[in-house]
């Protein structure tokens, strides 16, 4: 008993030096939150916490936390000290726990440091009301001001500059200080105008608003319009002049920033139509093969990828015909499992050549005289995939998940670029560079570019035709897969994958004009940049077709869903420029009456 | 056989399959011996027939393998079933004069262009109407720039893709995916009784034996030997003074409106009409019809349409994972193997019969053997 008493005398008398030490140090967050829970009335509490605002120690988020779901608790040794505590271990069926002093974090424990376990009931946690919740919860909120990642802290404060919260400002104020982050800068100073529009002086609402039109924040438009109508009612005329050149200054931004959106939109549809496109280009532009089942070939590159990230991972198990086909996975993990889209891009071409290769030998080859009727057999042989596809695959989307590098954007004064797209801009441009040089530089280019121009004399120059054709309907399919594997980091991959390409690649190879790839190249830009453009503007347009006789109201409702109606443009541009140039932009000249 | 006989063959089978068709079915259905459930399928199949007589008109008479005529087939079932929309009345879910779907859409009043389908007579022009005057444009765009071949395929295919697309909105304010369904009265009979259900029948069947008269009859004009003569050799007709694009167009025009007709008659009988009946898969399963059945003659396509379909409801229920499978590997099977589909097969039989017949004795003038090197 004896022991006992000496034990908590000393506890107590250590507790007592810790707390002299608090006094005399500038105090640390968790020093703070204890002189908080410590504090008699709910005012000093506030004032305890508003110290908080802006600190950036990571202890404090989940203390808060704690103290709003009723973990704090303040225990009282029997000299009558207290002591505030978090219960850290878990609670036995007794109801007792272990439990860590606010002040180090460290277990609380007796002379011996063992740790003491205390009886929950007994002990008296520490309150907290409503003005106390919302105080901690602005300490919440600024605490990601001190983030480490510049995308955390931009987030916060746009989200607190968004509450035009005048309260905030010393913090943000204080932050812009020792901020070095040029985009954090421009949000701290974008979310301390909008702070000050709700200013009561004048001389603060126009500095703020000459600073909102230097910064062109589109985040601002809806506060400077709001404050432009409360100028204007009060009469103002220097304040409503600065909001409206504030707004004009915005406004002109917003184009310009929709402009480039749409010009890399614009491109980046371009890039996928043309990656599309380029191996039909060869199939259907040399080779004069109607192939419907491009598109199949474009969902095999995509399923290939699929496979090969699934073994890269944890593998697959695949129901064929009533069998099922287990495909082992390697199981890496992070930058070798990333690794995967680069091996993926040979194994999805050669997948998709030989597919095709298979298809040149089965069936193609009979119809090389009968255009139409290869049209209809390849449909036959695309029917066939797609529900080999579903089979295997299951009717459902399959997931690939974009490798790291490909994924997140990219953002250039406001405008978005994603990764993927520019990947695939780049991607374009290497593959038609690629496929250019195999067909002027290699040999095969030129066996393939003699038999497609006349497969007769290249016979009798003792050439292989049927064997060239295999390999050219094989590097045309190859593209379509290698396509595939682009497309899979874009859209979602499931059986009907192909069909939603299919058309708009017939598209692109007749307005470039058959046979011819710079035509290929161009129209893909051209159909992607109209298509874009349309999508981007006919918003605008939309209103003013009311003066159309009778269709009117009807033009004005379809012309809100501007993507669709936007294809629909295209594609009625499309017939009406056939009109003016019937075999494309860049026609194959020749002198055959039936070309 | 004699081209009299003939005639006079394909006369007596064409009265015998009208009487079929016309009384004999009808009257079976009407002492219940066919069910109203199969009188229906029946009735489908046959408009299917007239859909693929319009793609072979098109394709097995004058060269042009359009893959668009599942557009004008369901441009009159939407403009029928327009009509069948307002006389369902305040009968739908809603209890509202409107249709069902622009009460959903939050309509208050009828749209304009809705107001005067309730007239049969309007509906019926419109079902004409709408698809000749989108055929006539298009025909005459296409025909006029000479766009032909595999050409001409595409882009009919990227004009029913474009109009797919824009039905499938409900903007449009034509039901978006859903299209029209739940009709219940048609020129104030109700959908539900046998006795319409037998006039449709009957109508249709009439419909098919017209279209299929009236083809026939057209094969045999100055301007059906113009419209063969343009599918085997285009340029010849063109040097001989014809202005080729005025055919084809008339002929498109034509083939769109039987189409049409077909449509406008499927919607009553199926209860519903959709995009999806126009998406770019239904038109080439009009011309697998075709192509099985045998393009270039009358009769294949409709058998061709009626097989086909009878083997779709059998498969799609007994194999519904391999249906797919089975159409499409028919398909290259019938171009590989049976250009003339089934209608050549008795043709192909007889000359394979006669060949084995005369191979016993093997004739030296019939197969020569190889020189000797």
């Amino acid at each position: 008993m004896m022991n006992n008493l000496t034990r908590w005398v000393r506890l107590a008398l250590r507790l007592t030096l810790l707390h002299g030490s608090i006094a005399l140090a500038a105090e640390t967050p968790r020093q703070l939150i204890v002189r908080a829970t410590l504090a008699a009335d709910a005012a000093t509490q506030r004032a305890a916490l508003a110290e908080l605002m802006g600190q950036a120690d990571t202890a404090i988020a989940p203390l808060l936390e704690a103290w709003r779901t009723d973990a704090l608790f303040i225990f009282t040794t029997p000299e009558g000290i207290k002591i505030p505590v978090l219960i850290s271990g878990e609670k036995t069926a007794a109801g007792t726990a272990t439990a860590s002093r606010l002040t180090d974090g460290l277990p609380l424990t007796d002379a011996q440091g063992n740790p003491l376990v205390l009886t929950v009931a007994d002990l008296a946690p520490v309150e907290h009301n409503a003005s106390l919740r919302r105080a901690m919860k602005a300490v919440l909120d600024l605490a990601d001001l001190a983030a480490t990642e510049p995308e955390k802290r931009i987030k916060a404060i746009s989200t607190i500059g968004l509450t035009q919260d005048v309260e905030k400002l010393p913090a943000f104020r204080a932050r812009l200080k020792i901020e070095t982050d040029g985009a954090v800068n421009r949000a701290l100073r974008e979310a301390i105008a909008l702070a000050q529009l709700k200013n009561p002086l004048p001389a603060a609402q126009l500095a703020a608003l000459n600073e909102l039109q230097a910064l062109r924040s589109l985040a601002s438009t809806d506060f400077l319009k709001r404050a432009l109508k409360e100028f204007e009612e009060a009469k103002d005329p220097t304040l409503a002049a600065a909001a409206r050149a504030a707004l004009a200054a915005v406004d002109e931004h917003r184009a310009s920033v929709d402009f480039f959106g749409t010009l890399f939109r614009g491109l980046s549809l371009g890039s996928i139509l043309l990656v599309a496109a380029l191996g039909l280009a060869i199939t259907f532009g040399l080779m004069r093969v109607i192939n419907m089942a491009h598109g199949e070939m474009i969902a095999v590159g995509a399923y290939t990828t699929y496979l090969v990230q699934a073994m890269f991972g944890s593998g697959l198990t695949i129901p064929c015909f009533g069998f099922s086909l287990p495909i082992f996975g390697l199981n890496l993990t992070g930058p070798a499992y990333q690794a995967y889209f680069i091996a993926a891009l040979p194994c999805s071409f050669l997948a998709a050549a030989l597919v095709g290769i298979a298809l040149e030998r089965s069936v193609i080859r009979f119809l090389y005289r009968r255009p139409l009727e290869s049209l209809l057999a390849t449909w036959g042989v695309s029917l066939v995939m797609q529900q080999g596809l579903r089979l295997m695959f299951g009717a459902n989307n399959v997931q690939v998940a974009s490798p790291t590098y490909l994924s997140g954007n990219w953002l250039i004064n406001d405008v978005i670029l994603g990764w993927n797209r520019v990947f695939v801009i780049g991607f374009a441009i290497v593959i038609v560079f690629g496929m250019g040089l195999v067909l002027t530089k290699t040999s095969l280019g030129l066996l393939i570019r003699a038999s497609m121009q006349n497969p007769t004399m290249a016979a009798c120059m003792g050439v292989r035709t049927p064997r060239v054709n295999m390999l050219t309907f094989g590097l045309g399919s190859g593209l379509a897969g290698l396509a595939g594997a682009f497309l899979s980091q874009i859209g979602n991959v499931g059986p009907s994958l192909g069909q939603g390409y299919i058309i708009d690649s017939f598209m692109v190879v007749v307005v470039g004009g058959v046979g011819s790839i710079g035509g290929t190249i161009l129209s893909a830009f051209g159909i992607g940049g109209i298509d874009q453009v349309l999508q981007q503007y006919l918003p605008y347009v939309a209103p003013g077709l009311n003066w159309v006789p009778g269709i009117g109201g009807f033009l004005q409702n379809l012309a809100q869903d501007a993507a669709v109606f936007g294809k629909i443009l295209v594609l009625a541009g499309i017939i009406l420029f056939l009109q003016w140039k019937p075999a494309g932009l860049f026609p194959t000249r020749s002198r055959s009456l039936e070309d | 056989m004699t081209p009299t006989t003939y005639r006079r063959l394909e006369l007596g089978a064409l009265t015998s399959t009208a009487i079929l068709l016309v009384a004999i079915i009808p009257w079976l259905h009407a002492n219940g011996t066919i069910s109203n459930f199969t009188i229906g399928v029946w009735g489908k199949y046959l408009c299917y027939a007239l859909l693929a007589i319009s793609v072979d008109l098109l394709w097995g008479y004058t060269g042009l393998l359009s893959l668009g005529q599942a557009l004008f087939f369901t441009l009159g079932g939407y403009m029928h079933g327009m009509y069948l929309m307002r006389m369902i009345g305040d009968l739908g879910q809603y209890k509202k004069p409107l249709p069902d779907f622009l009460v959903f859409l939050g309509w208050e009043r009828l749209p304009a262009f809705w107001e005067p389908f309730a007239s049969f007579p309007f509906a019926l022009s419109m079902v004409f109407l709408l698809p000749g005057i989108i055929a006539y444009i298009f025909g005459f765009l296409a025909f006029r720039s000479r766009i032909k071949g595999v050409y001409f395929s595409i882009l009919t295919q990227a004009l029913t893709y474009a109009a797919s697309i824009m039905f499938f909105r409900n903007n449009l304010l034509l039901g978006g995916n859903n299209g029209f369904t739940d009709f219940k009265f048609i020129l104030g009979y109700n959908l539900a009784a046998p006795a319409t259900s037998r006039a449709l029948f009957i109508a249709t069947a009439m419909a098919v034996l017209l279209a299929y008269v009236f083809c026939r009859w057209l094969s045999q004009t100055k301007f059906g030997l113009v419209q063969q003569a343009i599918r085997d050799g285009e340029n010849r007709v063109l040097f001989s003074g014809y202005a080729t694009a005025h055919f084809k167009l008339f002929v498109f025009v034509v083939a769109a409106l039987i189409a049409a007709v077909g449509g406008a008659l499927y919607t009553p009988q199926v209860g519903i009409i959709n995009p999806g009946e126009m998406q770019a898969d239904k038109s080439l399963e009009a011309v697998v019809w075709v192509a099985v059945g045998g393009r270039g003659t009358l009769l294949g396509p409709i058998i061709g349409a009626i097989t086909i379909n009878a083997l779709k409801s059998w498969a799609t229920r007994a194999y519904p994972d391999l249906w797919l499978i089975l159409l499409g590997g028919l398909f290259i099977i019938v171009v590989l193997f049976l250009p003339g589909g089934i209608v050549s097969l008795p043709t192909r039989l007889r000359s394979a019969w006669q060949i084995f017949r005369a191979a016993p004795p093997p004739s030296p003038a019939s197969s020569p053997k190889p020189p000797l090197t």
